[in-house]
């Protein structure tokens, strides 16, 4: 094993460590604090809004490079490509390594900084206490100022879980599957209730970070860009109602900058546990715009679950289109007299539309083609509203509503 | 009719005094010719634009607009800014007008302006250089649509400040020396050196793609074609897409493999994972399923007076402590006015765990029902048998309940010492949310003060024990 460790090069362990590192969705860089290195003195800068670098052909965006620091891993999870039980090829990062690959890649400009994670070795407290300090060399030693990103391992010690929140932008903690049953089975050293308590010290740590102390000083900023969590989606039974209600204790509990939800994917040399699928990448998009709806749209979870028959979300049109189908005694709705929170249930208005509709309807009756110039996709706007010149009659309530957005049936030939 | 200069280089402060000097002349749109770098070829305009004199106020949201639109390469920019420029002057609220067809216009221009910086932000990509004097020097060849590169060199200056750097593009070059930034004339694609990172770059991002979730036209729409012989990386797409579903089929016939030997030797190793403690393992009622913990009580197991409460609140859920929320707070406040210790008093709750029901980033706090408070009792009497104290402060009605089996009533109950069925005394007083809640002064005060009356009972109760 040793020997055939030492003849990996830089690229083969990259290569090994960066395809064991995609199953993580989460590439986010916005939302810390703003930080520039314009004197001379540093490198890196961030400015509210992360920057996606590139984009590969899985329609996925490269912002921060994500690797492992190792993918040896003495945990036995069966979603996971670098479960201890699985024979992909191992390697392992030095310090340095990571260090180095993250300030020459962010010189060239390929990246907004590192997101770093790992497989666990020897005990939670060493692999722990190692991402700690490539995060710490590089912002004493080199100063750096991008941003990064530390996926946490709940099982550390809290008082390095203090630290990584000290240099790291975000710190996040996966809860892996939606039900503690189901981590439970597919993930067995895994413990639902620990992995909770940790988000919990993640919050406390960083509300705790905004009180000043009774001299007027403000501690140090713990995780400027808050912290997040993973879910996999189609591994296990739970339906999109469970996901959605997890989730909706998830944000309020430790309030998370975001759920994200990873579709199960095929992984190389997978276990006879958990059949590989096609990943399910509708539902898991599906998913997404109902967690939207929740946290931007002020919509409640029964609302959605309601429009969604047998706990799971309409694949062929998005949740707020099926709530609107549902629901359609609230329309059609008149866009020049409206209240926001009534407009926001428009298929087809966005919350920015909305917000042009506030603002300009002040100063005048809004018709039709301005609707256009506001961003609103009126084909599926038009059956639910009513404006200056526009009213969709008996559309609202025509019985083929529906099919006029669900994709068509495939055609049946015969032969 | 007026020609207007504006240069290449210092192109918006240009607009803007040429802008500011007509308006206050007076002069309309219709009268001016924008010239932009000498190419207008207007023989008939030749009046110089009056110079800037005088203040005008313009909306901040218009300064911000044509900051933006003045980039663009539409040879008609500064003319549609300059035409909305002289309509604001009456038209007040026009820039909130989002369905007004100049501004609509002038909109899709910053938005074009908006998405190439933002693409130029992403996508200019360095080699290094040799160095001049001791800082390290890279150099990038990029072709933004506008003239992005002078109002995108700020970005470029904070985020590499400690490197120097060239950016070189068919009409504007941008040196960045020694901390000061300089332009030069736009050039041809320059012969760079090659960059052995730009190899590890692209084994990244070959390995960091999943075949089995191809979506080509997600990544063009945000990465168009027209980039991409100037991204190191690209050179990889085509393969990455054409073995992509071959891949993914091979990762899905693959046999499951016999796990390695190495796995069950560490299995063995692995320290056992201790059990949850009873409590944390409670599925007594269904309030479990949503708190983060249970939280037990704390003080010395030999207290005299024992202090119950209704439930974990939303940072007692957190923490796994009982009592150090807001209500908790002026408990303490409270408690301590009225001469009793908390650390010699034994803290605990009723129910075990918080119920709650999540409201976007916030739980709002339920109140447990009869059955919840049944089924935790048995830790409360746990903890009661434990600790045996000889008097039980019951604050709100589920102590109450819990304690003496009702919680109704409690207006008139306050005060009074009760008896647990076993026969400890339990003295009724108000749960301090309650006095959170209160709306008015005087009514909060009044319970303040009835509850301070009570706790002074059991500090007494506790000094002349000890």
């Amino acid at each position: 094993m040793m020997n055939s460790m030492a003849r990996l090069t830089l690229t083969d362990k990259l290569a090994i460590l960066s395809d064991a590192a995609k199953y993580d969705t989460s590439c986010a860089s916005s939302g810390t604090s703003r930080r520039h290195s314009r004197k001379g003195d540093g490198l890196g800068s961030t400015e509210g809004s992360g920057i996606c670098h590139a984009y590969t052909p899985d329609g996925r965006c490269i912002s921060l490079l994500k690797i492992l620091l190792t993918n040896f891993c003495i945990y036995d999870c069966a979603y996971c490509v670098n479960r201890v039980s699985s024979n992909v090829k191992r390697a392992r990062f030095s310090i340095d390594e990571v260090v180095t690959l993250t300030l020459e890649f962010y010189r060239r400009n390929y990246i907004e900084g590192l997101f770093l994670s790992s497989g666990i070795i020897r005990s939670p407290d060493d692999t722990m206490s190692e991402m700690v300090e490539i995060a710490r060399r590089l912002r004493q030693d080199h100063r750096f100022r991008g941003y990064i990103h530390l996926k946490t391992i709940p099982d550390a010690d809290p008082l390095l879980i203090e630290q990584a929140g000290l240099y790291a932008d975000r710190l996040s903690i996966n809860v892996e599957l939606p039900t503690d049953a189901s981590v439970k089975s597919y993930a067995p050293e895994k413990n639902p209730g620990t992995i909770r308590k940790a988000m919990a010290d993640v919050r406390l740590r960083k509300e705790a970070g905004k009180d000043r102390s009774h001299t007027g000083k403000r501690p140090p900023k713990f995780a400027p860009a808050g912290q997040s969590t993973q879910m996999i989606v189609g591994a296990d039974g739970a339906n999109d109602a469970t996901i959605l209600g997890q989730s909706t204790r998830l944000y309020s509990s430790y309030k998370l900058k975001r759920v994200y939800y990873s579709a199960f994917s095929p992984i190389p040399d997978a276990t006879a546990k958990l059949p590989l699928i096609r990943p399910p990448l509708e539902r898991e998009h599906r998913l997404y715009q109902a967690d939207w709806l929740l946290r931007f749209y002020g919509f409640g979870l029964d609302e959605i679950t309601s429009a969604a028959p047998g706990g799971n979300l309409d694949l062929q049109i998005d949740p707020k289109l099926a709530w609107a189908l549902q629901n359609r005694h609230h329309f059609p709705l008149d866009v020049n007299v409206a209240e926001r929170e009534m407009l926001l249930r428009v298929p087809g208005f966005g919350t920015k539309t909305v917000q042009r509709i506030l603002t300009t309807r002040r100063h005048r009756t809004l018709r039709y083609d301005d609707l256009t110039r506001m961003g609103a996709s009126l084909k599926k706007a038009r059956a639910f509203i009513t404006c200056g010149g526009w009213t969709p009659g008996a559309l609202t309530d025509s019985a083929d509503l529906r099919a006029r957005f669900a994709p068509p049936p495939e055609q049946l030939s015969l032969f | 009719m007026h020609r207007v200069e504006i240069p290449e280089i210092g192109t918006r402060q240009a607009w803007r005094d040429a802008a500011r000097g007509l308006l206050v002349a007076g002069i309309p749109p219709a009268e001016v010719f924008w010239d932009y770098a000498g190419t207008g070829t207007d023989l008939f305009a030749h009046t110089p634009p009056p110079a800037a004199r005088g203040e005008i106020a313009v909306p901040q949201s218009f300064v911000a607009l044509a900051d933006s639109v003045c980039w663009h390469r539409d040879p008609e920019r500064f003319a549609r800014l300059y035409a909305l420029l002289w309509r604001l002057r009456t038209e007040r609220g026009l820039m909130a007008d989002r369905a007004d067809q100049d501004l609509a216009r002038l909109r899709n221009m910053e938005k074009a302006v908006r998405r190439d910086s933002h693409k130029m932000k992403a996508f200019v990509r360095f080699r290094e250089i040799d160095p001049i004097g001791t800082r390290r020097r890279f150099a990038a060849w990029f072709e933004p649509d506008h003239h992005i590169v002078e109002p995108l060199s700020g970005f470029f200056m904070r985020r590499f400040g400690d490197m120097d750097w060239v950016i070189m593009t068919p009409d504007r070059t941008a040196i960045f020396c020694d901390g000061a930034v300089r332009f030069d004339a736009g050039q041809s694609k320059p012969p760079l050196p090659e960059d052995a990172t730009e190899a590890l770059w692209s084994t990244y991002f070959r390995n960091i793609f999943n075949p089995a979730r191809l979506k080509t036209k997600a990544m063009q729409s945000e990465m168009p074609k027209k980039y991409w012989k100037n991204l190191p990386e690209a050179a990889a797409i085509p393969e990455l897409i054409a073995t992509a579903e071959a891949r993914a089929r091979e990762m899905q016939a693959a046999a499951p493999s016999l796990a390695p030997a190495r796995a069950a030797r560490i299995a063995e190793r692995l320290p056992e994972r201790a059990d949850p403690d009873a409590l944390n393992a409670c599925t007594r009622c269904p309030l479990f399923c949503n708190a983060t913990q249970a939280v037990p009580g704390e003080g010395p197991s030999d207290a005299r007076v024992m202090i119950v409460g209704e439930q974990p609140g939303d940072q007692e859920d957190l923490a796994g402590r009982p009592f150090v929320g807001p209500a908790g707070q002026l408990f303490d406040q409270i408690a301590g006015e009225a001469g009793l210790e908390r650390s010699s008093a034994y803290v605990t709750n009723a129910v075990k765990h918080f119920k709650f029901t999540p409201r976007g980033k916030r739980r709002i706090h339920q109140r447990p029902n009869i059955s919840e408070v049944q089924a935790c009792k048995w830790w409360l009497d746990a903890e009661i048998a434990q600790v045996r104290p000889g008097l039980i402060v019951a604050m709100g009605s589920t102590a109450a309940q819990s304690l003496t089996g009702c919680g109704a009533g409690l207006k008139a109950r306050q005060g009074q010492i009760e008896q647990t069925p076993e026969g400890t005394p339990v003295l009724i007083t108000w749960h301090p949310s309650y006095l959170l809640r209160l709306a008015d002064a005087s009514g909060r005060m009044e319970a303040t003060n009835e509850m301070r009356r009570d706790l002074t009972i059991a500090a007494q109760y506790q000094q002349e024990i000890s």
